[in-house]
């Protein structure tokens, strides 16, 4: 077994454009599940609407692929009938944090048993480069062609403060950190959100100089800094840039949880 | 249900709101449950969407409507049935779906089981459209010792997991047992798999979810029948039932007819023939006359829609002077 025998062969080829890092991130997934030694039985894949939701469509477990914002509701209704199943949901930046946004928070409060797996790519990449809320401040869109002026979301920050039990962020660069990071989510009971941060060469990269796909992996390696640096930084009362983000495991607790298998 | 379902090994669990209600009860039906969700007014336009999905999807789920005064937030919690044809046409594009009515707290509870037996057999969402005034209604009951049962088909060996079988109905791959289905919203082949730029496939789709539940419907129809020789012939559903109720008490004979609905979707058109003389429909609603232009539809005397806004029954009276009214 390796984590390609957890792939539906007859689907492909994918829709996935050319240089999109949401592949890196159903990898690292699936090598995390297949790690777990789960059974494809007892594990389904949950999703809404976007790139990211796609996900469930290339794997040969049963997989709900659901409406737009609302995987987390749809995911806890399977969860809550039956405990035994493993839920691991694939969600996006638009999905999980626009339409979403309320049952992200609720899932984190009730801290259900189950791994979301968010490929934030900062854009609406399936409706055409629409701005998102985490597209950061300055940065062009369809829908903000003059810079986006809104204030993004932190979303690992909105899962802490909600309540979930485990919390991570890594990017498409940090392969086998983010693999890491997944299978630490499957092995806590309650909410994990692990968040990636991945390339959108089409309509995030396009329009936002990075000529290469290559360029935008080298920006979020470059641009993301360990929790553990950051805190150093802080305690020597150093500033952290504002263009960069946190990468790490950012929260790990054992609040009770909904849903765990007896 | 909070109280009972967790004694009973159910589950019970209250949702951030209508549209994540709706989402649960879905993913919980891929477990192999029975489901169902309870709301009204705008709560039941926030499962549209939703619901739409459980059409498409075909997964059985009930959701109870107790109709209030619309539109927007209404009046909670006056009587009023203007949800009728929302609950047939209320999310995008063309599907079929399952309603009926209960005039009394008895069929509240017999519809209820009736509900989710039609929702297993065929794998479509069953509304049960009730009003105020039979969901506040307090009424001696009588509660078998069991119910009929009738359980989902569970996908058959070597069947694709959304390919029909003659009835049109797929067996149902319940999550957990090896199936490994893929349940998708998108335009689906009997795979499971997305296929959304053939119109071929959209078309035997739809086709087939309107066609599951239209051809059935004088399977699925429950309706009485009084006084078929009349002239002027009521038809009503829901709690302007027990007005006519009340007019038929009062003027006994054989002069006036009426229909009785249980089942409103898919419409039962041949119950309307059982009345060879009929002259007149009279159809008493607490809407601005939605099942009465269904009616028309369906024959070639007169329909007269008798609105009732506002929350209240019509009154025996009222009823009885629309029989009067010079033809």
């Amino acid at each position: 077994m390796s984590f390609e025998d957890w792939f539906r062969k007859d689907r492909l080829p994918h829709i996935y454009c050319a240089g999109c890092g949401n592949g890196t991130v159903i990898n690292c997934t699936l090598a995390a599940v297949e790690e777990m030694g789960w059974k494809k039985e007892e594990t389904a894949f949950v999703s809404g609407i976007g790139c990211s939701s796609r996900a469930p469509g290339y794997i040969v477990t049963d997989s709900l692929h659901t409406t737009h914002g609302r995987a987390l509701a749809f995911a806890t209704g399977v969860k809550l009938a039956n405990p035994s199943l493993n839920i691991v949901v694939f969600t996006g930046d638009g999905d999980l944090a626009a339409i979403g946004g309320n049952h992200f928070i609720h899932a984190c409060r009730r801290n259900i048993d189950m791994t979301v797996v968010c490929m934030n790519n900062q854009i609406y990449g399936m409706t055409g480069g629409q701005g998102s809320p985490t597209t950061p401040i300055g940065c062009l869109s369809t829908t903000t062609p003059y810079g986006c002026a809104e204030p993004p979301f932190d979303l690992c920050e909105l899962a802490i403060a909600a309540g979930a039990n485990y919390v991570a962020r890594w990017t498409s660069y940090h392969v086998k950190e983010l693999e890491r990071a997944v299978k630490a989510g499957l092995e806590m009971q309650g909410f994990s959100f692990i968040e990636a941060m991945v390339q959108c060469p089409t309509y995030f990269g396009r329009r936002n100089k990075f000529k290469e796909v290559t360029d935008q992996v080298e920006y979020l390696k470059t641009h993301a800094i360990l929790r553990a640096k950051r805190d150093r930084m802080l305690e020597k009362g150093e500033r952290m840039p504002e263009d960069m983000f946190i990468i790490g495991e950012l929260a790990r607790r054992n609040r009770p949880a909904m849903g765990v298998k007896l | 249900m909070a109280v009972k379902l967790p004694k009973k090994k159910g589950v019970f669990v209250q949702m951030e709101d209508e549209i994540a209600s709706m989402a649960a009860i879905i993913g919980a039906s891929w477990t192999g449950a029975r489901v169902m969700t309870a709301t009204s007014g705008p709560g039941f336009s926030l499962m549209m969407e939703n619901i739409g999905f459980a059409a498409m999807t075909e997964t059985p789920c009930v959701i109870v409507n107790i109709q209030r005064g619309g539109p927007s937030t209404g009046q909670p919690t006056m009587a009023a049935q203007g949800d009728m044809l929302q609950c047939r046409f209320g999310s995008h594009g063309d599907y079929s779906i399952i309603a009926l009515c209960p005039a009394s707290v008895q069929e509240m509870f017999e519809l209820t089981a009736r509900a989710f037996n039609l929702a297993d057999h065929y794998r479509v969402p069953v509304f049960l459209m009730a009003d105020e005034i039979v969901g506040h209604m307090r009424e001696r009951i009588n509660i078998p010792d069991k119910v009929d049962q009738v359980l989902r088909r569970e996908l058959a060996g070597g069947k694709l997991p959304f390919q029909a079988d003659e009835d049109l109905i797929p067996g149902f791959a319940t999550f957990g047992r090896g199936h490994g289905v893929h349940v998708t919203g998108l335009t689906h082949d009997e795979r499971g798999y997305p296929c959304t730029t053939n119109p071929g496939v959209h078309a035997v789709l739809v086709q087939r979810l309107v066609e599951k539940i239209e051809n059935a419907r004088h399977t699925i129809a429950d309706y009485d029948v009084i006084n078929p020789d009349a002239e002027q012939i009521f038809v009503a559903y829901g709690a302007p039932v027990r007005t006519v109720q009340q007019v038929l008490h009062d003027h006994g004979g054989k002069d006036i007819g009426f229909l009785r609905l249980r089942t409103v979707w898919p419409f039962p058109e041949n119950a309307l023939k059982v009345f060879p003389s009929a002259r007149e429909f009279l159809v008493p609603e607490l809407n601005m006359g939605q099942i009465a232009r269904e009616i028309e539809r369906h024959v070639r005397v007169p329909v007269r829609a008798i609105p009732k806004l506002g929350g209240d029954l019509h009154t025996p009276d009222e009823l009885v002077r629309t029989l009067e009214v010079p033809r």
